[in-house]
């Protein structure tokens, strides 16, 4: 593929003559703000387009996928986000070749890819466990499939070398991978797939073994390499704020089938369903009955984030702290609704205790209404509300 | 509950046993740790000492002397055993015999073993069955195994002979035929051993991540690739396990001689532990016994040694 050997030159160059004397990751951070690789990706933008349509996946009655439909644009990071069980790693799998669909048909690049094994359907993949051959070297690992292809060996050795400096593995080449941490693991994986330069890019909770710092650091590494490489590329995960700051476009499972598929912003202001609405967004969006005033109230549930929810002593309903977690940039602050709870997260230090009384409020506008029933999002609802709005704010008050 | 002398005890006395001060045999400490180290191993090294050092250090010593016989003591004779056994061609016959034995015995086995492993570990009906059937030859006593294939092997009405007739061959004396019989050996042998060494194999086969199978198919390598560059490699520790057994096996097989051939015809069938039996408890001469023992046990040695010094560097181990 020629766009990838041109960008891939470009970066290798910028890099030595930029930063020659820097690590391989801040190299590449470095790069990232200086390289802007659109021309070729709108280029391959016809072709690497994977779509999924329909597809279903049954074990004997169980549905572990069922009726899914999607599509990523190319160069696009979609996420397949979802409880454990859902069906996103199954489906993941599905497009992968590595388990073969019930039912549905499975597109890549325009091509239709649902019968063809998975060498043949132009993809890579990285592992949850990074799937590293334990008794080969890092080098060999990453080599492993241009070996089998029978690339030669001088075209095998530039692209490891420029692989290497990507991602900054140019000194842990001959090491095994039981030498090396979980981070560089995961790079070797990464390296594993990327060096085969195809233009979809499968990935299966890649960053679930890694604590927290290194998650973070590699979730904006993945991104930065994916953006700039154009890889169009299906990323796996359970965690929300993985796919919010990674995604392009977010689709949230559920029990096999697709609950919401969105980009991160929109669904986060918009969630179609209750379960979209507690699934995105830490703590999740407070579920509340609705207030007793407003239409329809004993049909729809009413939903705040938690953010949005505002502490003062003046105005709204009185409410009982009951929990007071501080986080150091905010603090959550759990109270008594009823028979529900209510959190709200606020800004640094809440000089709060548990069993304090305060008064909360909240905007018209950031409440979010759902039937009661099938769980769905109802707009009509809202537009009755904000007319009312000044009544339905103070409607707690006693 | 504590007793109140043992709280006097730990009142003035020393408070862990390892530390010397207070201590009324004033032994320095590192030499109290190791005083215990030493104690703590004694039992296991009694029994080596008794029944592996000491033997192997004995017969080395008596196969320098001669057998003690009636009223004549043992004479110190230096290496005249050895000189006698180079020139005893039943010694040589029993030497070729094992080599043969082992260089049919040793490869045939640890490729079925692995074969057996790769077909039981797939996705295939009746699987718990086969495991169990692949493995029963293990689990039955030599001497009732043997005396099974003796039945095989028998002239005329043997199962061997009966399958062979309908195809119109004629009765074979198997285990009579100086050409036949060791070969007939070798197939019990490699029938008795590939299941046990299934085991082994399967259970290394169940360490490897399918998800390494799934990586290797995502980049389109065939399964002979898979198998070669991956499967193999990482199954080198046991293969060096099953080698260093199979190579024991078949430097110390008795049994099955012992009830299907007695060693012969002519020798055909003689191996060396064989002989050594022979040697040292039907003709009583342990001195000679001693000796041929010194070369099996120099030969074991050997081989363990290159196995662990040249393979050992080349096995990844997880």
């Amino acid at each position: 593929m020629t766009f990838t050997k041109q960008w891939f030159t470009a970066i290798v160059t910028s890099g030595t003559a930029g930063t020659g004397g820097l690590g391989g990751r801040r190299k590449l951070k470095s790069l990232a703000g200086s390289m802007r690789c659109t021309t070729w990706a709108a280029r391959e933008n016809a072709v690497s387009q994977i779509s999924v349509v329909d597809v279903s996946k049954y074990w004997g009655a169980t549905r572990a996928v069922d009726g899914v439909s999607f599509a990523a644009d190319a160069g696009s990071l979609l996420v397949l986000l979802g409880p454990s069980g859902c069906g996103k790693s199954t489906t993941l799998r599905l497009i992968a070749g590595l388990e073969q669909v019930s039912g549905g048909r499975i597109f890549i690049g325009g091509a239709d890819v649902t019968a063809l094994p998975p060498a043949k359907r132009r993809i890579a993949m990285v592992f949850q466990s990074y799937a590293l051959f334990p008794h080969l070297t890092v080098a060999e690992n990453i080599l492993f499939g241009l070996k089998v292809r029978k690339v030669a060996a001088a075209e095998r050795d530039r692209r490891l070398e420029r692989v290497a400096a990507l991602l900054g593995l140019e000194r842990l080449l001959a090491r095994k991978p039981a030498q090396l941490s979980g981070g560089q693991q995961q790079r070797v994986a990464l390296g594993r797939a990327i060096i085969a330069e195809t233009p979809v890019c499968l990935m299966d909770e890649p960053l679930s073994n890694l604590d927290a710092q290194l998650r973070a650091e590699m979730r904006r590494e993945i991104r930065s390499i994916q953006q700039k490489l154009g890889i169009t590329m299906v990323y796996v995960t359970h965690d929300q704020s993985e796919a919010m700051s990674m995604a392009d476009r977010v689709v949230l499972m559920r029990e096999g089938k697709v609950e919401q598929a969105a980009a991160p912003d929109d669904m986060y202001a918009r969630p179609a369903t209750v379960f979209a609405a507690r699934f995105i967004g830490t703590p999740p969006m407070n579920i509340l009955p609705a207030a007793p005033d407003i239409a329809a109230a004993d049909q729809v549930l009413m939903g705040v984030r938690p953010e949005h929810v505002m502490l003062g002593h003046d105005i709204g309903m009185p409410l009982r702290v009951r929990g007071v977690e501080f986080f150091g940039a905010d603090t959550v602050v759990t109270c008594a609704y009823g028979e529900a709870t209510l959190t709200a997260r606020v800004p640094g230090k809440a000089t709060l205790s548990a069993g304090s009384a305060i008064r909360v409020h909240w905007r018209p506008e950031d409440l979010h209404f759902f039937d009661a029933a099938s769980g769905r999002r109802r707009d009509d609802v809202m537009t009755l509300a904000i007319g009312d709005a000044k009544q339905f704010v103070h409607a707690g008050l006693a | 509950m504590q007793n109140p002398d043992q709280t006097k005890k730990r009142a003035d006395g020393a408070p862990s046993p390892l530390v010397g001060e207070g201590n009324r045999l004033s032994v320095p400490q590192h030499l109290r740790v190791h005083i215990h180290g030493w104690l703590l191993l004694l039992p296991a090294a009694v029994l080596l000492v008794a029944f592996t050092y000491y033997p192997a250090v004995r017969t080395i010593f008596d196969s320098l002397f001669s057998t003690p016989r009636g009223v004549r003591g043992a004479v110190f004779v230096g290496m005249d055993n050895y000189a006698a056994m180079l020139a005893d061609p039943v010694f040589v016959r029993a030497l070729v015999n094992n080599f043969v034995y082992a260089a049919c015995v040793i490869p045939l086995t640890i490729a079925l073993a692995l074969s057996m492993a790769l077909w039981v570990d797939g996705r295939i009906a009746g699987r718990p069955f086969l495991r169990l059937s692949f493995f029963t030859p293990t689990v039955l006593p030599m001497i009732a195994v043997a005396n099974i294939w003796l039945f095989f092997y028998a002239p005329g009405y043997g199962l061997l002979d009966q399958i062979l007739g309908l195809f119109g061959f004629s009765a074979h004396n198997w285990l009579g035929d100086q050409h036949t019989a060791l070969a007939c050996l070798i197939a019990v042998a490699i029938w008795k051993d590939a299941g046990f060494f299934m085991i082994f194999y399967l259970a290394a086969l169940q360490q490897i991540s399918p998800q390494l199978a799934e990586a290797a198919a995502l980049e389109g390598a065939s399964r002979w690739y898979f198998f070669r560059r991956v499967t193999f490699p990482l199954l080198m520790p046991t293969t060096l396990f099953v080698l260093v057994n199979a190579i024991i096996n078949s430097f110390r097989l008795v049994d099955h001689i012992v009830v299907m051939t007695q060693g012969g015809p002519d020798n055909a069938t003689a191996l060396l532990l064989f002989y050594i039996y022979e040697v040292g408890f039907k003709f009583w001469d342990t001195a000679y016994a001693a000796t041929l023992t010194v070369v099996l046990l120099t030969l074991l040695a050997v081989f363990a040694l290159g196995q662990f010094l040249i393979l050992d560097r080349r096995i990844h181990y997880q």
